[in-house]
């Protein structure tokens, strides 16, 4: 029983590996070619078998007429005595013609053959009939012939009969029949192997890429599909595929990056607070108390709905979605506002604030969105450049913001003469969240640099950061709008 | 002042309510858009604080149908949407001004106090007097006593709004909307520094200090001989 079903369940299994197999695209292309191959040669041989047959027939009136013009002739001159002779002769050559010469009432005279149905001598013209040759011996059995002859009526009432075997033309025209069926057969036979063994390639390859793509599916990003290095079709898309996988796949990353420094930069903020309520509940005694625990707690969030303010920003600003309504707006006048707003800062920390910005720059953007950002690098630079140790004899501090125009771009500029940012951890700190180790100790979401690269990115422009030397440059590049500058 | 809070979150709301009682203001709260819009209608409301989401008819339409009906109440949009261009959004329907969640209660206040006297500041002086610090908007010149104060710009728009809201609390957002028209939050205190500057130029060297800082939550000029 075990073993009976065992044995059904492989046939089973089998049938549907066939029915898969039959199935596929390949496959039913295959049949296809396959029909419209064998059609065409079935077409081209019955093409063939029937020229050669029209071909051998002309031939053989040809023959027969040239003979019965010959024939006449020899009678015209000599009389039925003459055609005779000349018959009995032609007709003992091996491979001759038929001849037969007959009275009026039927009585042979002359010729090789016999056994005639009746009535043919009496039709005058071309007629296809059976035969026995006249030298064949008696009783032994041979096959039945068929010739093709010409009754022709001479004058004084004898009859002339001239013919042709047809033993070469049926002989031919079963060649060819043969030969017909031998290649349908050989292409169907070839033509179905070669499919199935093609389609079995095919979807080898391609159960091999869906097996691939199921286990991507089940989570493992890490998984590529199979290449076999012949460039041909499968290879490109599975490439392609790969490429995307990649591109996919370094997307997760980020964002797993980016929601792990979510959760850090998230988590140790409402940590911080958590604590500070435990103590304050554990180890406050007087009002004072409890209130100044409390004011840190407000400032805490507050510093909490920042960060949480500038995430939706740069998710809001790289989703592009609210890139309609911009309008156009002076850039050095956004840069002198932004210098204003920071000047007195920076001086109280004794930093230079310088501003320039005289030539106007125009461009069309969210001007809110651009402020901000420029806000945000000199919010940094007044921040950084007095970070870290100062060497004796460095000069003091100082701030450039600079608004130009620069073929067709607007430069936004924020340079420092602080101690910068090494050239190695420059891309890493336009990532979200990044600070930088000397600077974790400073008060900052860590959102800025990012915020200014999505707004720039936003209007189709970029952040820069370079060496100022000594000094961090940061520069936002944006597409500019408004008159051509002249030259010169 | 009468205070008309239109919330459908019913904790946020009932805390506004008791928050604002216990300043002193009188406050009602509606949960939903139809209720508030038909309890607004009355029109014996100082201020409305609509929130933008709300069951029924959204706080938007709310304000946009009391105008329609010539009910000019100034209006406060509360709202979790809290970007640039909803706040222009909800200014274009009809609102007075837009405060986006989560919000603090002093910041709130501000405004809404702002909001209530603004109707009686709409006839606008040309003078404005806080003490003896006298600014006068035509001339763009200011004086404390008889010595007269060379203001930057700037400087001189920020005097005036604060002295155009002499005896209120201004915060330092306030301040930046109204003075700088910057609607995000620089994040060190800016604004600090530039009120020091001021300070220096309108208090130093007098005996009573007008520009005060309101701890927690921002700034105030007042006569403080009264």
């Amino acid at each position: 029983m075990a073993q009976d079903s065992q044995a059904q369940d492989k046939k089973a299994r089998t049938f549907s590996a066939l029915g898969k197999l039959l199935r596929t695209t390949t496959f039913k292309l295959t049949l296809v070619y396959l029909t419209v191959f064998a059609l065409f040669a079935m077409a081209l041989l019955g093409y063939f078998a029937f020229n050669t047959r029209r071909l051998i027939t002309e031939q053989i009136t040809d023959t027969v007429n040239a003979e019965i013009t010959g024939l006449s002739e020899q009678y015209r001159l000599g009389g039925i005595r003459r055609l005779v002779l000349t018959v009995d002769a032609r007709a003992r050559r091996p491979g001759s013609s038929l001849y037969l010469v007959t009275t009026f009432n039927g009585d042979t005279l002359a010729g090789n053959v016999t056994d005639l149905p009746t009535g043919v001598l009496d039709t005058d013209g071309w007629i296809e009939t059976p035969y026995k040759r006249l030298d064949e011996t008696e009783g032994a059995t041979h096959p039945e012939h068929h010739s093709l002859v010409r009754v022709f009526q001479l004058p004084g009432g004898f009859r002339l009969l001239v013919g042709r075997d047809l033993e070469e033309r049926e002989r031919l025209y079963s060649i060819i029949a043969s030969a017909g069926r031998w290649s349908i057969a050989l292409v169907i036979v070839l033509g179905l192997g070669g499919g199935l063994f093609v389609t079995r390639r095919v979807l080898r390859r391609v159960d091999a890429m869906t097996e691939t793509s199921r286990s991507i599916m089940a989570g493992d990003l890490g998984e590529r599909l199979p290449v076999e290095g012949t460039g041909d079709e499968l290879d490109r898309l599975a490439e392609n595929v790969n490429l995307m996988l990649e591109r996919i796949e370094a997307l997760m990353h980020g964002l797993k990056e980016v929601s792990d420094n979510i959760a850090h930069d998230l988590k140790t903020p409402l940590t911080r607070l958590r604590n500070r309520c435990e103590e304050a509940l554990r180890t406050a005694s007087s009002e004072a108390e409890y209130r100044s625990a409390l004011e840190g707690t407000i400032e805490e969030s507050d510093g909490l709905i920042r960060t949480f303010n500038a995430l939706l920003l740069i998710a809001r600003a790289e989703s592009g979605q609210s890139r309609d309504d911009m309008a156009e707006f002076d850039a050095a006048e956004l840069a002198r506002d932004i210098g204003e707003l920071y000047e007195p800062l920076a001086e109280e920390r004794g930093i230079a604030l310088t501003v320039e910005a005289e030539q106007p720059a125009t461009l069309k953007g969210k001007r809110d969105l651009v402020s901000q950002a420029l806000a945000n690098l000199v919010d940094n630079a007044i921040k950084y450049s007095l970070a870290g140790e100062r060497p004796a004899d460095a000069p003091p501090p100082a701030i450039l913001v600079r608004a130009q125009v620069e073929g067709e771009r607007v430069l936004l500029t924020v340079a420092d003469n602080g101690p910068g940012i090494p050239e190695a951890d420059r891309s890493r700190a336009l990532e979200r969240f990044v600070r930088l180790e000397q600077s974790r100790s400073l008060p900052g979401s860590g959102l800025g640099l990012s915020l200014a690269a999505a707004v720039a990115r936003l209007h189709d422009g970029e952040l820069t950061l370079a060496d100022n030397a000594p000094g961090l440059k940061s520069i936002i590049a944006l597409p500019r709008t408004g008159p051509v500058q002249m030259a010169g | 002042m009468r205070l008309l809070i239109i919330e459908d979150d019913r904790d946020a709301a009932d805390y506004l309510v008791k928050a604002f009682r216990e300043v002193g203001h009188v406050a009602d709260a509606a949960h939903d858009g139809d209720d508030g819009f038909a309890m607004a209608l009355d029109g014996q409301y100082d201020v409305l604080i609509v929130d933008r989401m709300l069951p029924k008819r959204d706080g938007l339409s709310v304000i946009g149908e009391l105008r329609k009906k010539h009910i000019e109440t100034p209006a406060l949009i509360l709202s979790a949407l809290g970007q640039v261009d909803d706040r222009v959004k909800g200014l274009r329907a009809g609102g007075d001004d837009y405060l986006p969640k989560p919000y603090s209660f002093t910041e709130l206040l501000a405004r809404v106090e702002v909001l209530s006297r603004r109707r009686a500041a709409r006839a606008e002086e040309t003078e404005l007097r806080v003490g003896d610090l006298y600014l006068d908007r035509l001339s763009h010149t200011v004086r404390r006593g008889t010595e007269e104060i060379v203001l930057q710009p700037r400087e001189f728009r920020l005097l005036e709004y604060l002295m155009r809201h002499a005896g209120q609390v201004v915060t330092r957002t306030m301040l930046l909307e109204n003075v700088w028209d910057y609607h995000f939050d620089p994040q060190t205190n800016v604004i600090d520094v530039h009120i020091s500057r001021l300070r220096s130029k309108i208090d130093k060297g007098f005996a009573q200090p007008l520009l005060h800082t309101v701890r927690g939550a921002g700034y105030m000029i007042r006569d403080g001989a009264r």
